[in-house]
């Protein structure tokens, strides 16, 4: 440890007003802007609406179970509304969710830079984010898509009379967003580092979005070409996946799911991040094994890649390689554990406060516990053909994308709203609101564990009448979790004019962007900050605060 | 993970000729060999000659043999990511057949 | 010839640095790796593409050998060539704008646009030939052999392929002729000369995928 603290850092800023959201007004201003906060804002708008949006698919469909008759959606309009939540709640919310709106925001911030390295292809990539979702919500308003979000041949070949080229002309474009995002972000934390700030100096939700971008840079073009593929099939009629013109139903999800498995850590990547933010700053203490939890989000990003055909054991694929993926499967199972035992060893005689991003967190990790623990379930093959196509595994990937990531991206958002905006949101109701989200969630969808144990199919409208009592469970839940979704949503808004004014540092937080005011100056740092601490410095910084009292 | 500067060496433009006239002698070799019949190995052949002539452009033409070792991590990767994409489908498209023979 | 110093920290502020960065060399480094990394993306691009051809290549090899008997051989390999002598053309643009020789750059760039031109009239000369065989794949297909089906699949590859290639091209002309425009006026030099090197690696990427494509679409399966 050298002589100068985090604490000098946070003395030596001189307090300016002025900040990137008064730097200069008006529309243009924000839809020209290549500021990475304000693009960040930009995605926080834009996700929200799309959440808004697939939240309602949702409800309409968990109304529609509430009976087994299929008496509120016909079956046609119902397989256009689990469609079209799954693609957008993925490719228009998980996806972009904490990298475009959070990683946005923070990660220049935490590695001390003024921007990320292309600001412009930033801005690019927000407006192809939005131009797939125009022609995402265009397809929606001429009469929908009814494929599975999975768009499998031939669904989306012969038996889809349905908008199927708008929409994967949508999930095209969205995907050269997100792999410009992890371009931007990768090249950035190369190459805009503050001086001092090693690779192992580095927050974890940098390590985080860093193997997420990988990610996003090595699996998504695969996707693309794969729905280009799809594209030409529809136009020119020869058989490339549909098997009735010749073409390998196979083949469309091997591609498919070389990207699609892998999605999945870029969306629960950054939510790990997320979480070891948020477990060192609620608990006062260093990330325990940092590296192990460092070098866990690689692993994961990579062997995330081996193991894509897990989602195809009853489709005809040769039994040698299911073994093989199925034994691969298992090993993701290791770096995702090595986190989870870190963050509860890192809880372990913490002094743990009880605010609202660390009560999201303690549900993100046991809920994320389940969904992995259920998971290598599915990865095994006898169990996976007994529930394939059933609501075990919707529950067990609602487990891991709501349970997980969804979780994640509100605790991020409590953490660092008051750097955001330089509000507090009112304490009493965020708590209120994570725990209806917890309990909610539990209600909804631990009872499709059991219903898809027992038999329940998924994507049907109608079911039998013994599964009654568990799906009006499912759907109170939904009901309630809606209530903890839309709370934040109120008293987010409210704390924009009503809020207590944050001050920079409001958790008493180590981390560069802990160091800034909030909200931050348009090039985040007055001076370029020179880094001479560990990351989660938090022994050394209580301390310094017990030699100086100035908190 | 510490990373060199990059060396903006300038090279000459007599080994940017060499280059040039080893891919066209490629070019005329992959040719020559395709219209011959060589038995199983004409895939091959095409498609060593071919790799051979990338890695011709990618060490010289783009610089990477003077670029720093994370530019060859990105390289290599990208080709690692490739091989998994490949090897990986593969194994289910070469062994689909050995349960039914 | 190695008297060329690199982009150095005391120019901070050389007209073209932008703000966000500390000073040309920590810019140039970003906007290489940039590009290195958006052409990993794009090998993973055409890299399902080749897989999807790879694997019906192993069902149908003497369809695929049937598809590959009706390219144009003696225009394939000219066009090899004309893309690798632009290849060439490029990496001496680079070369010519470390040394901040204004009309070299020009030149060589000039040249490069030529060949890529070049080249894709060529292209546009096999795909008029194709059509006129009945080689277009969709309403226009009337070729008959007992493998058509296949060999159609084989033509809807083969147009994937060399489309998404010369649509590169394209882009790839379009931006060499900027790149011609800021050479003329004189942008590039020994401090600053990134965005011809980024250009140069985006160009000779694409050369590799066409020496992939000239193998994979003219040459396996022609010793039939």
């Amino acid at each position: 440890m050298t002589s100068v603290t985090y604490h000098d850092v946070r003395l030596m800023e001189p307090s300016k007003t002025q900040n990137y959201l008064n730097v200069d007004y008006g529309f243009l201003s924000w839809l020209l802007t290549r500021d990475h906060k304000r693009i960040g804002i930009l995605y926080m708008i834009s996700i929200s609406i799309m959440f808004i949006l697939g939240g309602f698919f949702a409800m309409m469909m968990r109304l529609e179970l509430l009976t087994p008759e299929g008496d509120l959606l016909t079956s046609d309009t119902y397989n256009k509304f689990f469609t079209l939540h799954g693609i957008i709640m993925i490719f228009f919310f998980l996806i972009p969710s904490i990298p475009a709106v959070l990683g946005n925001f923070i990660l220049p911030l935490q590695i001390g830079a003024k921007d990320l390295a292309f600001p412009r292809i930033n801005l690019l990539s927000w407006y192809l984010y939005i131009i797939g979702a125009f022609i995402g919500l265009f397809v929606i308003i001429i009469g929908g898509v009814d494929t599975g979000w999975t768009f499998y041949t031939p669904f989306s070949t012969q038996y889809s009379n349905t908008h199927v080229f708008g929409t994967t002309l949508g999930a095209f474009i969205v995907g050269f967003s997100s792999i410009l995002t992890g371009l931007n972000f990768l090249v950035t934390i190369h190459r805009m580092r503050a001086p001092g700030l090693t690779w192992f100096r580095l927050p974890l939700f940098v390590w985080a979005i860093y193997a997420a971008s990988i990610v996003q840079l090595l699996a998504t073009p695969v996707l693309a070409i794969t729905l280009v593929m799809l594209m030409v099939e529809r136009v020119v009629h020869v058989g490339i996946f549909d098997p009735a013109l010749g073409g390998d139903p196979l083949l469309y999800q091997h591609m498919f799911w070389f990207y699609s498995h892998p999605a999945v850590y870029i969306m629960i990547l950054p939510a790990m991040g997320v979480a070891s933010e948020v477990v060192a700053a609620f608990t006062r203490k260093k990330i325990f094994g940092y590296r192990f939890v460092a070098f866990s989000s690689l692993a994961i990003a990579f062997l995330g890649f081996l193991v894509w055909a897990h989602h195809m054991f009853v489709a005809g694929i040769s039994v040698y390689s299911a073994m093989i993926f199925s034994f691969l499967s298992m090993f993701v199972a290791v770096p995702s554990a090595i986190k989870v035992f870190n963050w509860t060893a890192t809880l372990y005689k913490g002094s743990v406060s009880w605010q609202t991003p660390m009560l999201y967190i303690l549900g993100f990790i046991g809920l994320f516990t389940i969904g992995g623990v259920t998971g290598i379930f599915l990865a095994s093959l006898a169990i996976d053909v007994h529930v394939t196509d059933t609501y075990f595994v919707v529950a067990h990937f609602h487990y891991i994308m709501v349970g997980g990531a969804v979780m994640a991206y509100f605790a991020g958002l409590h953490y660092w709203w008051p750097k955001i905006t330089g509000r507090m949101y009112p304490e009493w109701w965020a708590r209120v609101s994570a725990l209806l989200v917890f309990v909610g969630f539990n209600l909804t969808f631990f009872p499709q564990f059991i219903l898809g144990y027992v038999g329940m199919p998924r994507r049907y409208h109608a079911y039998a009448p013994e599964f009654q009592v568990l799906n009006v469970m499912s759907t109170a839940g939904a009901s309630v979790l809606a209530v903890g979704y839309f709370l934040p949503l109120c008293y987010l808004l409210w704390s924009l004019r009503f809020g207590r004014k944050a001050g920079p540092n409001p958790w008493g937080a180590v981390g560069l962007e802990w160091t800034t005011p909030s909200p931050p100056p348009k090039d985040n740092f007055h001076e370029t900050p020179v880094v001479t601490w560990e990351a989660y410095d938090y022994p050394a910084m209580l301390k310094a605060m017990g030699e100086t009292q100035n908190v | 993970m510490t990373e060199h500067q990059p060396q903006h060496q300038v090279a000459s433009i007599w080994m940017y000729v060499g280059v040039f006239l080893a891919l066209l002698v490629g070019t005329w070799l992959t040719v020559f060999a395709a219209v011959h019949d060589l038995g199983i190995l004409n895939t091959p052949v095409a498609l060593a000659i071919a790799t051979v002539k990338a890695a011709l452009v990618i060490l010289f033409f783009m610089h990477a043999i003077h670029s720093t070792r994370l530019t060859w991590v990105v390289i290599i990767g990208s080709f690692l990511w490739l091989g998994v994409l490949f090897v990986l489908t593969f194994a289910d498209y070469l062994t689909r057949l050995w349960a039914i023979q | 010839m190695s008297d060329v110093t690199p982009p150095a920290g005391e120019h901070a502020h050389h007209p073209f640095l932008q703000h966000h960065f500390e000073d040309l060399t920590q810019q140039h480094e970003a906007s290489t790796l940039g590009m290195w990394m958006f052409l990993s993306t794009e090998i993973l691009f055409f890299g399902g593409l080749f897989l999807a051809y790879a694997v019906y290549r192993v069902s149908y090899e003497a369809a695929w050998a049937e598809g590959a008997h009706h390219q144009n051989l003696l225009l394939g390999t000219i066009n090899t060539a004309v893309l690798i002598s632009s290849s060439l053309t490029m990496a001496l643009a680079v070369y010519f704008s470390q040394l901040g020789r204004r009309i070299a750059t020009f030149v060589t760039l000039g040249l490069t646009f030529i060949f890529g031109s070049v080249f894709l009239i060529i292209k546009g000369i096999e795909y008029h030939a194709h059509y006129v065989e009945g080689l277009l794949p969709g309403a226009y297909f009337t070729y008959h052999s007992p493998l058509a089906a296949k060999v159609e699949l084989f033509m809807v590859f083969y147009f994937s392929m060399t489309g998404l290639h010369a649509l590169h091209m394209v882009i790839g002309a379009g931006l060499l002729l900027y790149f011609m425009w800021r050479a003329w006026r004189g942008d590039f030099g020994p401090e600053y000369y990134s965005p011809v090197e980024i250009m140069g690696l985006y160009w000779h990427f694409i050369d590799i995928v066409w020496i992939f494509l000239f193998a994979m679409l003219y040459l396996i399966g022609r010793h039939h």
